[in-house]
């Protein structure tokens, strides 16, 4: 499926990704061209076989509900671009 | 002492006889780093203080002799590994200034196994990469000839160990990121069972794919440290709790008997000729050994990759939407609002590559597209593993090529990511079905350039796998061969 400058839009601000007027050429062009590799999949037929999420059959674990964690605040927040007071800043977002 | 002909488990064996100082071992290797690296750029940090101070700690250990086998043993570690108070980059420019506050748990591992950091190898951004040239470090030459690549993504720890710039790195695979930069850089790497090595600490490209391992120039030097490596961590839930092995204990098994299994789709077409040459060589050599050859069929090993570049770039759109500008990582300098901060922060800090991967990722996860892409690729991936449940059927190991060619120049493959990808259609379906597998060095093709041998293995048959690959490395010297200019 061809996809569009539009669709490559709707896809970024999904993704959050800002993209520039000068990328979109590029851009959709290697994405069409990955969509056409994958694409090949639509010709295999799969009629009765479940999908496969994870190789081995695991089980999700279950631990206790006791806190094993110390509290590191200061240091986690120490590689933060910003933060005040134990919190992270961010712009304004209710005026 | 050489360390360009020197194996790790001679190291080892010299420290404990107190041949050498774990200070002065550390310090060879950091001189190699100094005259070397800036030719090759297989390190993005170097801390020689931190390192040296490690050493101190591994001597006084070896004094007190309470050693374990690694103790004072330089490791270099891919850059995807947080190694608390080092840089921890990820190939990204997104983490250029991100000092881990943690460790991962194979850095854990190797910490109190009295092992050193000598260093975090550059890498292709995320690991999204076969080429290392989507690095935001700069690109890693192969040291075999500078004008090719070192494979990827873990193309800096390959290069480094070719050029015995350190006796083993870690490095981690969800595509063929170990074996093929391995095979490029004519090494030995191994990928082992998924689970087998914790994820915790190692940055998240795909979390059903990514895997932790070894590059090393031997498979007796791999089972050393995988050693170290493997382990049960509660912290990773796909972390599997199995009794520890020992990864070295059957290295000298005889192979008489051995079934090898040869799929049909890993060779003839898609293969150059070097590679197939080598190849084929390298089986002589297991039948003198004594084993079998078996014709095998996977016949769904074309569509490995269009199964991967679905559920890989899916599970990397996740993974990286943690990446915003807030709790770590780069935050653009100019923004109007919140989501404008966030959109060009992330625009500013991620490659083409690694958009290109979140883009496709959205796409396929999103309203309408779910059904006939995500699900319809895990349902080819079940498709993928019973074909490999099938083959293991009827033979012990498999083995093919790891790449379909030697390794290739910058800039081959960059303007067509669709070409890149299929370098790596012979280690993708390995990842899919979780299994174990391994690169080892079989000769050499054009332009005197590396050749990979494949070996594939049955779950958890890590120990065997490493057998296999060392009584014929026993039986030739190809893994000891070593790029002219790390002969100094």
């Amino acid at each position: 499926m061809a996809l569009t400058e539009n669709d490559l839009r709707h896809l970024a601000r999904l993704a959050r990704i800002r993209v520039e007027d000068d990328e979109t050429g590029p851009m959709l062009a290697q994405l069409s061209g990955i969509l056409g590799l994958i694409d090949q999949l639509q010709a295999v037929d799969t009629r009765g076989v479940e999908p496969l999420a994870h190789a081995l059959d695991l089980e999700q674990r279950l631990r206790p509900d006791e806190v094993t964690e110390t509290d590191r605040r200061e240091q986690f927040q120490a590689v933060a671009p910003q933060v005040e007071a134990g919190l992270y800043l961010v712009p304004k977002v209710i005026e | 002492m050489n360390l360009a002909t020197t194996s790790l488990r001679q190291l080892a064996q010299a420290l404990q006889a107190r041949q050498i100082s774990s200070r002065e071992l550390a310090e060879a290797y950091l001189g190699r780093i100094a005259r070397l690296d800036p030719g090759l750029g297989s390190f993005i940090t170097i801390d020689r203080e931190r390192t040296l101070r490690q050493a101190d700690a591994a001597d006084a250990r070896i004094a007190s002799g309470t050693a374990g086998p690694l103790t004072g043993i330089p490791i270099a570690h891919k850059d995807i590994f947080c190694a608390q108070g080092w840089l921890t980059t990820c190939g990204s420019k997104m983490l250029s200034n991100f000092v881990s506050p943690y460790d991962a748990h194979v850095i854990e591992q190797f910490e109190a196994a009295g092992a050193l950091i000598l260093g975090k190898t550059n890498m292709d951004e995320f690991a999204m990469g076969s080429s290392t040239e989507t690095s935001f470090y700069g690109r890693v030459k192969n040291p075999w000839d500078p004008t090719k690549v070192p494979g990827g993504s873990s193309g800096g720890s390959a290069a480094a160990v070719a050029a015995r710039l350190a006796p083993a790195a870690t490095a981690t695979d969800t595509g063929g990121s170990i074996r093929q930069p391995a095979a490029l850089c004519g090494i030995s790497g191994i990928k082992p069972t998924y689970g087998l090595v914790s994820r915790y600490g190692m940055i998240a490209f795909a979390s059903s794919l990514d895997q932790g391992g070894v590059v090393a120039p031997s498979a007796e030097d791999l089972g050393i440290v995988l050693n170290t490596m493997a382990g049960f961590d509660a912290r990773d839930s796909t972390s599997i709790a199995r009794p520890a092995e020992d990864y070295t204990a059957q290295l000298d098994k005889p192979l008489q008997g051995l079934r090898i299994g040869l799929p049909r789709e890993f060779f003839g077409g898609g293969v150059s000729a070097d590679v197939e040459r080598a190849i084929e060589a390298a089986l002589q050599e297991y039948e003198r050994l004594g084993a079998t050859r078996v014709e095998i069929s996977l016949p769904n090993t074309a569509l490995s990759v269009p199964v991967y570049y679905v559920l890989a770039p899916a599970e990397a759109s996740s993974n990286l939407s943690r990446f915003d500008g807030v709790r770590y990582g780069w935050r653009a300098s100019r923004y109007e609002d919140l989501g404008d901060m966030y959109e060009r922060s992330r625009a500013e800090g991620f490659g083409a590559e690694v958009k290109r991967r979140i883009l496709t990722g959205t796409y396929v996860l999103s309203r309408g597209y779910y059904d006939a892409y995500y699900l319809q690729a895990q349902r080819v991936r079940r498709l993928i593993v019973n074909d490999f449940k099938s083959a293991f059927a009827q033979c012990d190991v498999i083995m093919g090529p790891s790449t379909p060619s030697v390794a290739f120049g910058f800039g081959e493959k960059t303007s067509d990511p669709v070409q890149m990808y299929l370098s790596d259609i012979f280690t993708i379906s390995v990842n899919l079905a979780g299994l174990p597998g391994l690169s080892i060095p079989a000769g050499f093709g054009e332009g005197g350039l590396p050749v990979g041998l494949q070996i594939i293995g049955d779950y958890f048959s890590e120990a065997r796998l490493l057998n296999v690959a060392h009584r014929y490395q026993q039986a030739t010297d190809w893994h000891a061969r070593v790029p002219a200019l790390a002969n100094v």
